[in-house]
């Protein structure tokens, strides 16, 4: 059984008296241990999927299973819940909060997972300690470069041991050298941790990072191949 | 659901964050709190004083006073037409079960001279009923005794402050003053009771036996005259149900026909005072309420800087929700940040309210009294006012798509 299993899924939205069509259909499978770069010009229907996927969003039509359980009826707290236990994500504007130290931010997805305020912090410091920032666990996101808030970020994504890693232009906001970096990064997750990683990205240099890319036009898939390293 | 430390340590973080405005918003907490309780302990106070006033005049009391004078169609007022005797007041202590003390009062202010120092008082006959129904004891020196009622001996008990003006600071008991001329030995100093609730010195008084009122200095008309009796009931009840046993009884020995009106009054001092009493009440209630206006104005004061809190966090929010925040999480947060705050100012405002009734006590000459209740009342109002004020916002914080707040600028 494949960690995710998207079947005919469909979003549209209301537009004065038809309805828009983002996505138009989509089958897509994803097993466990893969990276996915989600690829596709603006306006094609990447984000929705990724919001869809992400359990930030809820189809139109269709059905999708994740990791053996059918999320796309579920109601906004329970998609809360699968976003805390199975979910991480790494977005391009980094999305730390503010005046809230690193090691605090790392701590958040604890926070909503109940976890006793020792125990977070313990694996927090560990999970910033993997991202290589462990003497800077108690700086403010205003003091640490893009790149380092990304890794904050990133420690957040995988401290609470969610399988799928959801990455939305990870790179956007940060120069080549920091890409780089990032993108080695998440290379280190898959492949040490087995973690699945679901890249958007429009551009070419950091697809190819992912093993496999998905070309989204229109709403539709319009191809998926397997990445020749 | 989140626990409690943390919920609170996110709160007071949001709330640390903007100082200035946390204080603000505070303020109107505060000032409410604050104004709520000053306001009660005023009340509260002047409810206290008119108690004392009623435990110094005597519990349970009943006047009867004289009727009314008519002269050429010109009305007098109470006690105008002298009817009443202190037989009357002696045969309703024996015969009406519900009155415990029945006193006669003849009294007439005049100039007493003690050397060459002298002062103008009200003189007081009456006997050592009196004495009982007020609960006043001697400060030193003794109590008229039978004898001296019966003999109409000339002996004076004094009030405090005679003795100040007339002795000084020489020992009065012994020395002899003259009422109208008479000489009348001092046999008692009364323990001093102060001002009374409406400013009369309570200590000015001078009490002579009954019987040397009426038969040395005042004049009377008729044997045994008095101008009024004061009567004691068993209780606060039977101040209402004895009057009607009382009347009859006077109506019987004063011999009043089916057509005549009655020749004296009945006032029931418990009654006057429980409606003095439930007066000040409802002015404490009506100066809390005006009050706690000011703090409902707070409370909204709250909800505005949670609503703009909301909208300017609303990428927070957004963060916080796609990480596994349920919507209950969110509203606690929220609702936890408006519950700090007022209580903050609720705590401020007790600590203000208090120097505040302090301070008003001693200005003004509003007497004051905080009790615990009018403190713990405000104060848990603060809380349920942040409570309630804070729920809007926090729901709407709580209803926002995560999708949408993330991408919020």
């Amino acid at each position: 059984m494949s960690l995710i299993e998207l079947k005919h899924i469909t979003k549209s939205y209301p537009l004065e008296d038809t309805q828009l069509k983002i996505l138009k259909g989509i089958n897509l499978n994803i097993e466990k241990g893969d990276f996915v770069a989600i690829m596709g010009p603006s306006g094609s229907g990447k984000s929705t999927l990724m919001n869809i996927l992400g359990c930030l969003d809820k189809p139109t039509s269709g059905t999708y299973v994740l990791d053996g359980q059918r999320v796309e009826n579920l109601s906004a707290d329970e998609l809360a819940e699968i976003r805390n236990k199975k979910i991480g994500f790494v977005f391009q504007g980094f999305n730390l909060l503010s005046r809230t130290s690193a090691l605090e931010n790392v701590e958040l997805p604890m926070v909503y997972a109940n976890v006793p305020a020792a125990q977070r912090e313990e694996r927090a410091q560990k999970a910033l300690a993997k991202v290589g920032l462990k003497e800077r666990m108690n700086h403010m996101p205003n003091q640490l470069s893009g790149g380092q808030q990304q890794r904050v970020a990133i420690a957040r994504a995988v401290v609470n041991e969610a399988p799928i890693i959801f990455a939305d232009e990870p790179t956007g906001n940060l120069d080549t050298k920091m890409s780089v970096e990032i993108m080695n990064l998440f290379t280190k997750l898959n492949e040490d941790l087995g973690r699945t990683i679901i890249l958007v990205t429009h551009e070419d240099d950091i697809a190819h990072y992912a093993k496999r890319i998905i070309r989204i036009v229109d709403g539709e898939i319009h191809s998926d191949e397997r990445n020749e390293k | 659901m989140i626990d409690a430390a943390t919920i609170f340590a996110i709160a007071t973080r949001a709330i640390k964050a903007n100082k200035m405005r946390s204080i603000l918003t505070s303020l109107g907490i505060i000032i409410g709190v604050a104004a709520v309780i000053v306001m009660l302990s005023v009340g509260h106070g002047a409810q206290t004083s008119i108690q004392n006033e009623m435990k110094t005049m005597g519990s349970n009391l009943i006047i009867i006073r004289s009727g009314v004078a008519t002269s050429s169609g010109a009305r007098s007022g109470h006690g105008s037409k002298p009817t009443m005797k202190k037989s009357d007041g002696d045969a309703i202590q024996e015969k009406i079960e519900a009155i415990k003390l029945a006193a006669p009062v003849l009294e007439e202010t005049t100039q007493i001279v003690y050397g060459n120092a002298n002062w103008s008082t009200g003189v007081t006959g009456t006997d050592r009923r009196m004495f009982e129904i007020k609960e006043w004891n001697l400060s030193y020196g003794r109590m008229f005794s039978s004898t001296d009622v019966r003999s109409a001996a000339k002996v004076a008990i004094l009030g405090q402050t005679v003795v100040n003006e007339l002795f000084g600071d020489v020992d009065p008991l012994g020395k002899t003053i003259r009422i109208k001329g008479i000489p009348f030995q001092v046999i008692g100093v009364l323990i001093p009771r102060g001002q009374s609730g409406n400013g009369m010195d309570q200590d000015d008084v001078v009490y002579i036996p009954i019987t040397t009122a009426q038969k040395k200095v005042m004049g009377i008309s008729f044997p045994d005259q008095v101008k009024m009796i004061m009567l004691q009931a068993i209780d606060s009840q039977s101040t209402y149900t004895a009057q009607e046993e009382i009347r009859e009884l006077l109506r019987q020995r004063h011999n009043l026909g089916i057509n005549k009106d009655d020749d004296f009054v009945i006032r029931n001092l418990t009654q006057m005072m429980e409606m003095m009493e439930s007066s000040t009440k409802v002015m404490t209630i009506l100066l809390g309420s005006i009050a706690s206006i000011s703090l409902l104005v707070g409370g909204i004061g709250i909800m505005n800087i949670m609503l703009v809190s909301v909208t300017e966090r609303t990428r927070e929010i957004g963060i916080r929700m796609a990480i596994g925040a349920k919507a209950w999480d969110i509203r606690w947060q929220f609702l936890s940040e408006s519950l700090v705050l007022s209580l903050i100012g609720g705590l401020v405002g007790v600590v203000l309210g208090l120097v505040g009734s302090y301070l008003v006590g001693i200005l003004s000459s509003l007497p004051t009294k905080v009790s615990l209740i009018y403190v713990l009342l405000p104060f848990s109002f603060s809380g349920m006012v942040g409570l309630f004020f804070g729920f809007y916002p926090a729901y709407k914080a709580s209803l926002l798509n995560p999708i949408n707040a993330l991408r919020y600028e």
